[in-house]
């Protein structure tokens, strides 16, 4: 069971979203993609399209400043 | 949220900021698990030119000749601020200095994400393109019914 960081603090739409569907398709069941995200329109989605695609969303934690680690599990 | 998450789009313009937004649309819905079709028609159809510079592509002289004049992705022209050329460049470079997706990201991103792209029958007749004059990530040559079928139940935008 793996766990990989993606960073798309510096991203904008629709790449945001666009990366993550990327990476979390890569993922093996039991592995761990842990998004490293601003506050706004990717914190606000990001998660919630995880679940409603079917993955587990294990947690949210604010990091610092604006960028929070939303940990999504396959 | 819609039971059925489907989006397709009609990319009738030629234009770059016009064929950004188609694909801006196309990869996030794409990434957030919507089907996404687009289908290419008249000026669309330079998008997904095999050729994305210009080139003599077409069947006589007169659309040989269109098919130069359009060209392809590389070099397509904003709606406004076109500045004989100049502005899809300055676009290009306002874009990457934002760290905002270019039109070939863009694009690169549609097919990683196995999006539907098809081309219009009558167009490419009219324009003398044939299927083997654009990408080879494009689907299949499609009339009304066909794209009338493909994107029924989901939503539709014309751009």
């Amino acid at each position: 069971m793996a766990t990989k960081v993606l960073d798309i603090t510096k991203e904008h739409c629709p790449m945001t979203f666009v990366k993550t569907k990327i990476e979390l398709s890569k993922l093996q069941p039991g592995d761990i993609l842990e998004v490293l995200l601003s506050e706004g329109e990717p914190l606000d989605n990001v998660p919630r399209n995880a679940k409603e695609q079917g993955y587990n969303v294990v947690a949210i934690e604010h990091v610092e400043g604006t960028t929070h680690k939303v940990v999504i599990e396959r | 949220m819609a039971d059925n998450r489907k989006l397709s789009i009609i990319a009738f313009s030629g234009d770059f900021d016009k064929l950004t937004a188609v694909f801006t649309l196309a990869t996030g819905a794409a990434a957030v698990g919507y089907e996404v079709n687009i289908f290419f028609t008249f000026w669309g159809l330079d998008a997904i030119k095999q050729k994305q510079g210009r080139s003599f592509t077409g069947g006589n002289w007169l659309t040989k000749i269109f098919g130069f004049m359009m060209g392809g992705l590389n070099v397509t022209p904003t709606s406004r601020f076109n500045f004989l050329g100049a502005g899809p460049k300055i676009f290009r470079s306002l874009m990457r200095k934002n760290n905002v997706a270019t039109l070939e990201e863009l694009v690169e991103a549609a097919k990683v994400l196995g999006i539907n792209l098809y081309a219009c029958e009558m167009a490419m007749h009219v324009l003398g393109l044939k299927k083997e004059d654009f990408i080879p990530e494009v689907k299949d040559v499609l009339g009304v019914a066909s794209f009338l079928n493909l994107s029924e139940g989901g939503q539709t935008l014309f751009i």
